[in-house]
């Protein structure tokens, strides 16, 4: 494959002559080539999920796997609610809520501190969260096991959001550490001047211009938890608290054979992100990039 | 009244991280020295979990497993979501609609990709089974069989993964300036000049990014895993992650389990940081300098 093409995105050609832009367009083969075919890899499974998750399992056995569906039902999605997936979602958004509110509540103090503050301990701390993204919360999860039982914590909530939002914290402090630096000193300087102390200075200035870094930092902790699979194998065990991925795992394991049904689970326990997606794409996507916006 | 703020604005969160991430990681080397089976209290038994490391003949195939996940996955993912990436930072017509498309997976959990795939490559009613001839697998078992079990693994994550990266290169793309192109175009430079003396140089820093969260997490992989195979067919997937998780939470060996993770915490240190300051991120310098 030549790589004659994936030069310039046309997007910089905004400020050339029209006469030029109309020379470069398309001009990137290979790029549009691998776009077409990851294009169809990415689609036939989603098509896959929606079709057969609206198919009857006597269809499922009879139809081939992308025939579209000659009788569409919502039995399977009414199964699924049927078998709990109502509590599933309501616990995974309860996790997901816990895990941000932590998040956003000890990251922002922290970020102004690493910013504007000058002790010794101040850039220990930042150390400290710089070293932490490089551990894998795999390898703790023994100990965190054993924390959580012997603070009495073990199948609750509790018990995954602490180091679920443990884990988000120092990405969190990076990405809203390199937001504030962006805020010229010569304002905390005036409000200094003027008498302001630390925590009118944080709540006046910090907090507004730090509002949509806390939005990515946001959406970025509540995937996390959203997704975590991890924490909820090892830190609970009672139905009451499981949470979606592990209701999904768990619907696999019992009904094997009902894709239909496992497809529909899916598809709910997708619906919260797509209508975050749906209402907030670019708040979502700078979320998921959280950090490497620069 | 002080001017600065202090560590007291740190404290709560320093303190609340290095209680679930440090701290666990000293416990974590004590407990591979204890024998403990996740109830009562650890006892110390010395090295016997460390020497029971040389005899583990599931060990070594597991690094093994982790080594061509982690390279796999690199391979795959780096040049398809640099391309695509790219190319969808132009504007191309259906830009906007063909973006939309190629971030859907992002809205699935792991789980649920993972799931769907062993639905999906059901070798009897699943797609495998419609498209397996032509892909060298007439009988459709992609996840079953020992040497396609493994691939299959890497195809998964990266039809996870690839359009988080893609997002990246696009987002770093777009802020390349013009002016480069303008001035190189006067240079008299080509289109695979310019790709090559321009537009990779000035993703540098996002290919690091990318490539440090890959190398990182393809180590680490182990829902994914978990849920595609457990590790089989036999042990042919078996990555380290989940061969501690096993160890630990299955054969409730958690003081060897304890070994391997203390491992994970080595393997995963020693490769961000070869990684960051071989490349100087760490110093977050401008890829703008003298513009």
């Amino acid at each position: 494959m030549s790589a004659d093409v994936l030069t310039r995105p046309e997007a910089r050609t905004r400020s050339e002559s029209p006469k030029r832009r109309r020379g470069r367009r398309n001009v990137n083969v290979p790029g549009g080539v691998a776009a077409v075919i990851w294009l169809l890899i990415v689609v036939v499974p989603i098509y896959f999920i929606v079709v057969t998750s609206v198919r009857s399992q006597e269809a499922y056995v009879a139809d081939g796997p992308l025939d579209l569906p000659t009788s569409p039902t919502l039995t399977n999605y009414q199964h699924v609610i049927d078998l709990g997936f109502g509590t599933f979602l309501v616990n995974s958004l309860i996790v997901a809520a816990g895990t941000v509110v932590l998040v956003l509540v000890l990251a922002l103090p922290t970020a102004y501190a690493i910013v504007r503050g000058q002790s010794r301990w101040v850039r220990m701390a930042f150390t400290l969260f710089l070293t932490g993204l490089a551990i894998p919360a795999q390898a703790v999860i023994i100990p965190i096991f054993l924390l959580i039982t012997r603070l009495h914590l073990y199948d609750s909530l509790t018990a995954i959001i602490l180091p679920t939002a443990a884990f988000s914290l120092p990405m969190a402090v990076l990405v809203l550490t390199s937001a504030l630096r962006d805020v010229p000193g010569e304002l905390y300087e005036a409000m200094t001047v003027d008498g302001a102390g630390q925590a009118l200075i944080f709540r006046r200035l910090v907090l507004p211009l730090s509002r949509p870094a806390l939005a990515s930092i946001g959406i970025f902790s509540g995937l996390n938890a959203w997704n975590g699979i991890l924490f909820p194998l090892v830190l609970t065990q009672s139905s009451e608290q499981r949470v979606l991925p592990l209701g999904l795992w768990n619907f696999q394991s019992q009904y094997g054979t009902d894709v239909p049904g496992l497809l529909a689970a899916v598809v709910l326990s997708a619906l919260p992100v797509l209508a975050l997606y749906l209402f907030g794409r670019r708040q979502l996507l700078s979320g998921l990039s959280a950090g490497f916006g620069k | 009244m002080r001017e600065r703020p202090g560590f007291v604005w740190a404290a709560p969160a320093a303190v609340f991280f290095a209680a679930f991430g440090i701290v666990p990681i000293a416990i974590v080397v004590y407990l591979s020295f204890t024998t403990w089976n996740g109830l009562g209290t650890p006892q110390w038994i010395g090295a016997d979990n460390w020497s029971a490391l040389l005899k583990d003949h599931d060990f070594p195939p597991s690094v093994r497993t982790t080594f061509f996940l982690t390279v796999g996955s690199w391979l795959v993912q780096t040049p398809l979501a640099l391309l695509i990436g790219v190319w969808s930072a132009g504007n191309q017509r259906f830009r906007a609609v063909l973006s939309t498309i190629f971030f859907l997976p992002l809205l699935l959990s792991t789980a649920a990709i993972a799931l769907v795939f062993v639905s999906l490559l059901d070798p009897n009613f699943g797609l495998a089974a419609l498209w397996g001839k032509y892909l060298g697998t007439p009988d459709g078992n992609f996840l079953g069989d020992p040497t396609r079990a493994l691939p299959t693994v890497v195809f998964v994550v990266a039809w996870q993964f690839v359009p988080f990266h893609t997002l990246l290169y696009q987002a770093a793309t777009r802020q390349i300036p013009a002016m480069l192109y303008e001035a190189s175009e006067l240079d008299g430079a080509g289109r695979v000049r310019q790709f090559f003396s321009i537009t990779l140089p000035q993703l540098r820093n996002t290919i690091i990014a990318s490539s440090v969260m890959m190398l990182v997490g393809s180590v680490t992989v182990f829902e994914s895993v978990l849920l595609l195979t457990n590790g089989g067919p036999g042990n042919d997937t078996k990555v380290l992650p989940l061969h501690m998780y096993q160890e630990g939470f299955i054969a409730f060996d958690m003081g060897y389990a304890s070994v391997l993770a203390v491992l994970l915490v080595i393997v995963g240190t020693v490769l961000s940081v070869i990684v960051v300051r071989s490349t100087g991120y760490h110093r977050m310098t401008s890829d703008r300098e003298g513009l």
